[in-house]
C-alpha cells in the first residue's frame, strides 16, 4: 500500500440525531475520520453505538443532523452505484436466478454504456469466481448462507462500484465459512483494488481484513481510538497464529469491552430513570 | 431411473386418491342418511337421483347456459376488480398520506357486505347484466385491495435499498423491485377476491336473474325441485374449487422462488 494516498470519503463533524418516544437521541456525536483510496477501514464498538448509522451515511441511505459526509469533497447526497453496500440480511432478490441477480446491476440504466457481451463475461466472471457456476439458474432459496452471501458480493462486484461498504455482512455465517469469506474478500480486493468500510462486531475480523481499525465508544459515537494494522497484505490464515497479531488483537478487544460495559451502564441507568 | 418413476406414479396415484376419498366418504354419507330413514326420503333427494338431473339438464342445454352465465360473470367482475385493484393498492402500500386517507374508507367499505348492496343497485341499475357486474366488482375490488396494499408494506426495504446502491432509478425500482415482489401478492389477492366474488355472484342471482345458477337454485325452489337445488349447490361447489386450483396451478409457476419455510 502506497503512502501518501488520496482523501475519498470524509466525514466532517458529523452528528446524527433521532427524535424517538422518549425525546431526542443522540447517536453519533461530532465525528471526524477520512478514508482514503485503497483503504480497508473497520468501525468496531458496541452494538447499537450507531456504526449502522455512519454506513448509513456513507451509502447515502441518511444525511447527518450536523455536518457533513463528503466524497471526493462533494457532499453525499444519495446512493450511486459508486459505493456498492453490503447488507448483514444478504439483500439477494429472492425471485431472480443466481445469474440474473448478478446481471441485476448490470441491466440497469446506469450501465448502459457496456455491451451485451461485456455484460455476460461479467457475470460469468464473478460465477466463476464466486463459484456459483453450478448455480447459475437456482434459485436464491436452495442457497446455503455462505453462497447467498457470495452471491451478494459478486452482485456488488459486478458494477465495478470505487466502494464497498459492510454492514456486518459475516454475521450469520458460521466459523468456517466465515474464514473462507475473509479469503475470499482479501482475494479480490488485491485483485481490484477497492476502497472498503466494514462495520463488524469481530476484533479479529477486523484486524485480519483491515489496515485500518477505528474503535468507535459507546452512544452517543466517537472515536475512541484509530489504530493502524501494519500487516502487509497479501494476508492468509499463518497471520492469526502469529504473536503479533495476537496483541493487537487482544489490545483493541480489551479497548472495546471498555465501551461494551459503558453501553451497559448506559443501558441500566436508563432503565433506573 | 425405472424405479424412481415408477414411485412417481405411484405417488400420484396416492395423491389422486387422497383428493377423491373425502368426497367418496361425503357422498356415502349421504346416501346413508338417506336410507337410514331419518329424514323423509322426498326432502333428500339421493345421489343417483340428482345425477340424472344433471344429465337431463345437460343434455337439455340449459344447465349449460346457467354454467357459462354464472363463470362469465365472476371473471368479468374479477378481472375488473383485480384491474383497479391492483394500482390503487400500489398507491396506497407506496405513498404514506394516500394511505391515511384511503384507509378507513376502504375498511368501511370492506366491512359491508356486497349483499347489503344489491337492492340499492337493483333500484340504480336494474336487474341486467350491468347491475351484476357492478356489484361483483365492487365485491372483488375491496377484497383484493386490502390484501394488495397488506402485501406491499410487508415488502422489506432492504431491496429497495440495493437496488438503488446500484443505481436504480425510481422507474427502474418499480419495475424491476416492486412489481415482481408483488406477483405473491396479486395471486392471493386474487384468491380471495375469487372466493368472495361466488359467494356474492350466487346471492345476487338469487334475486335477480334469469339465468345463471343462483335462477337455477332460485327457480327450481319455487317448484319445490329439491334434485335441482342440489345440483345448483354441487355445480357452483365444484366450478369454485376447480377455479381456485387452476389459481393455485398459476401461482406454482408464478411464484416458484418463494420460500414457503419463510426467511
Amino acid at each position: 500500500m502506497v503512502q501518501s494516498k488520496k482523501e475519498r470519503i470524509r466525514f466532517e463533524n458529523v452528528s446524527m440525531q433521532f427524535q424517538t418516544a422518549i425525546g431526542a437521541l443522540d447517536v453519533v456525536h461530532d465525528m471526524s475520520f477520512s478514508v482514503n483510496e485503497g483503504d480497508f477501514v473497520s468501525l468496531v464498538g458496541p452494538s447499537g453505538c450507531g456504526k449502522t448509522t455512519l454506513l448509513n451515511m456513507a451509502a447515502g441511505f441518511i444525511k447527518p443532523t450536523r455536518g457533513a459526509v463528503t466524497l471526493d469533497g462533494k457532499t453525499i447526497e444519495g446512493p450511486g452505484p459508486d459505493r456498492g453496500v453490503m447488507f448483514q440480511e444478504y439483500g439477494v432478490f429472492p425471485w431472480l436466478t443466481v445469474e440474473q441477480n448478478i446481471a441485476f446491476g448490470l441491466n440497469l440504466k446506469a450501465s448502459r454504456r457496456l455491451g451485451v457481451r461485456e455484460k455476460k463475461a461479467i457475470v460469468e466472471q464473478y460465477l466463476e469466481l464466486m463459484g456459483l457456476t453450478d448455480f447459475r439458474k437456482a434459485f436464491p432459496k436452495t442457497l446455503s448462507g455462505g453462497m447467498r452471501q457470495r452471491l451478494a458480493l459478486a452482485r456488488t462486484y459486478a458494477v465495478h462500484p470505487d466502494f464497498v461498504l459492510m454492514d456486518e455482512p459475516f454475521g450469520a455465517l458460521d466459523a468456517q465459512t466465515r474464514s473462507a469469506m475473509h479469503d475470499l474478500l482479501l482475494k479480490v480486493l488485491h485483485a481490484e483494488g477497492k476502497t472498503v468500510l466494514l462495520i463488524t462486531h469481530s476484533v479479529e475480523e477486523a484486524v485480519y481484513l483491515s489496515n485500518k481499525v477505528l474503535i468507535i465508544s459507546a452512544r452517543p459515537s466517537r472515536i475512541r481510538e484509530v489504530v493502524d494494522i501494519p500487516f502487509p497484505y497479501p494476508r492468509d490464515h499463518a497471520l492469526l497464529e502469529t504473536p503479533e497479531f495476537n496483541a493487537l488483537r487482544s489490545r483493541i478487544h480489551k479497548s472495546v469491552m471498555l465501551e461494551y460495559a459503558a453501553q451497559e451502564a448506559q443501558a441500566k441507568t436508563k432503565v433506573a430513570i | 431411473m425405472e424405479t424412481k418413476l415408477a414411485h412417481k406414479n405411484t405417488s400420484r396415484v396416492v395423491n389422486v386418491g387422497w383428493i377423491i376419498f373425502p368426497f367418496a366418504c361425503l357422498i356415502a354419507f349421504w346416501m346413508l342418511l338417506r336410507v337410514s330413514g331419518l329424514i323423509n326420503p322426498s326432502l333428500l333427494p339421493s345421489p343417483w337421483e340428482v345425477a340424472q338431473t344433471f344429465w337431463i339438464r345437460l343434455t337439455q342445454g340449459k344447465l349449460l347456459i346457467d354454467i357459462v352465465m354464472s363463470v362469465q360473470r365472476v371473471i368479468i367482475g374479477l378481472l375488473l376488480g383485480m384491474v383497479v385493484a391492483v394500482p390503487v393498492g400500489f398507491l396506497i402500500g407506496w405513498y404514506r398520506p394516500v394511505r391515511r386517507f384511503v384507509d378507513p374508507l376502504v375498511n368501511f367499505f370492506r366491512a359491508l357486505p356486497p349483499i347489503a348492496l344489491i337492492p340499492l343497485v337493483i333500484v340504480y341499475l336494474g336487474i341486467g347484466e350491468m347491475a351484476k357486474v357492478v356489484i361483483l366488482f365492487y365485491a372483488s375490488f375491496f377484497a383484493a385491495v386490502i390484501v394488495m396494499y397488506e402485501g406491499m408494506m410487508q415488502i422489506s426495504p432492504v431491496y429497495i435499498r440495493v437496488a438503488r446502491t446500484l443505481g436504480a432509478t425510481d422507474l427502474e425500482i418499480f419495475l424491476k423491485v416492486m412489481m415482481p415482489m408483488s406477483v405473491p401478492h396479486m395471486l392471493t389477492a386474487l384468491r380471495v377476491a375469487l372466493g368472495v366474488a361466488w359467494a356474492t355472484l350466487v346471492a345476487a342471482e338469487l334475486v335477480a336473474a334469469q339465468q345463471g345458477l343462483g335462477a337455477m337454485i332460485q327457480n327450481a325452489s319455487a317448484f319445490f325441485d329439491l334434485r335441482s337445488i342440489y345440483l345448483g349447490i354441487i355445480c357452483i361447489g365444484v366450478l369454485a374449487l376447480l377455479m381456485d386450483v387452476a389459481l393455485r396451478q398459476l401461482s406454482k409457476r408464478l411464484v416458484s422462488w418463494q420460500d414457503k419455510s419463510g426467511a
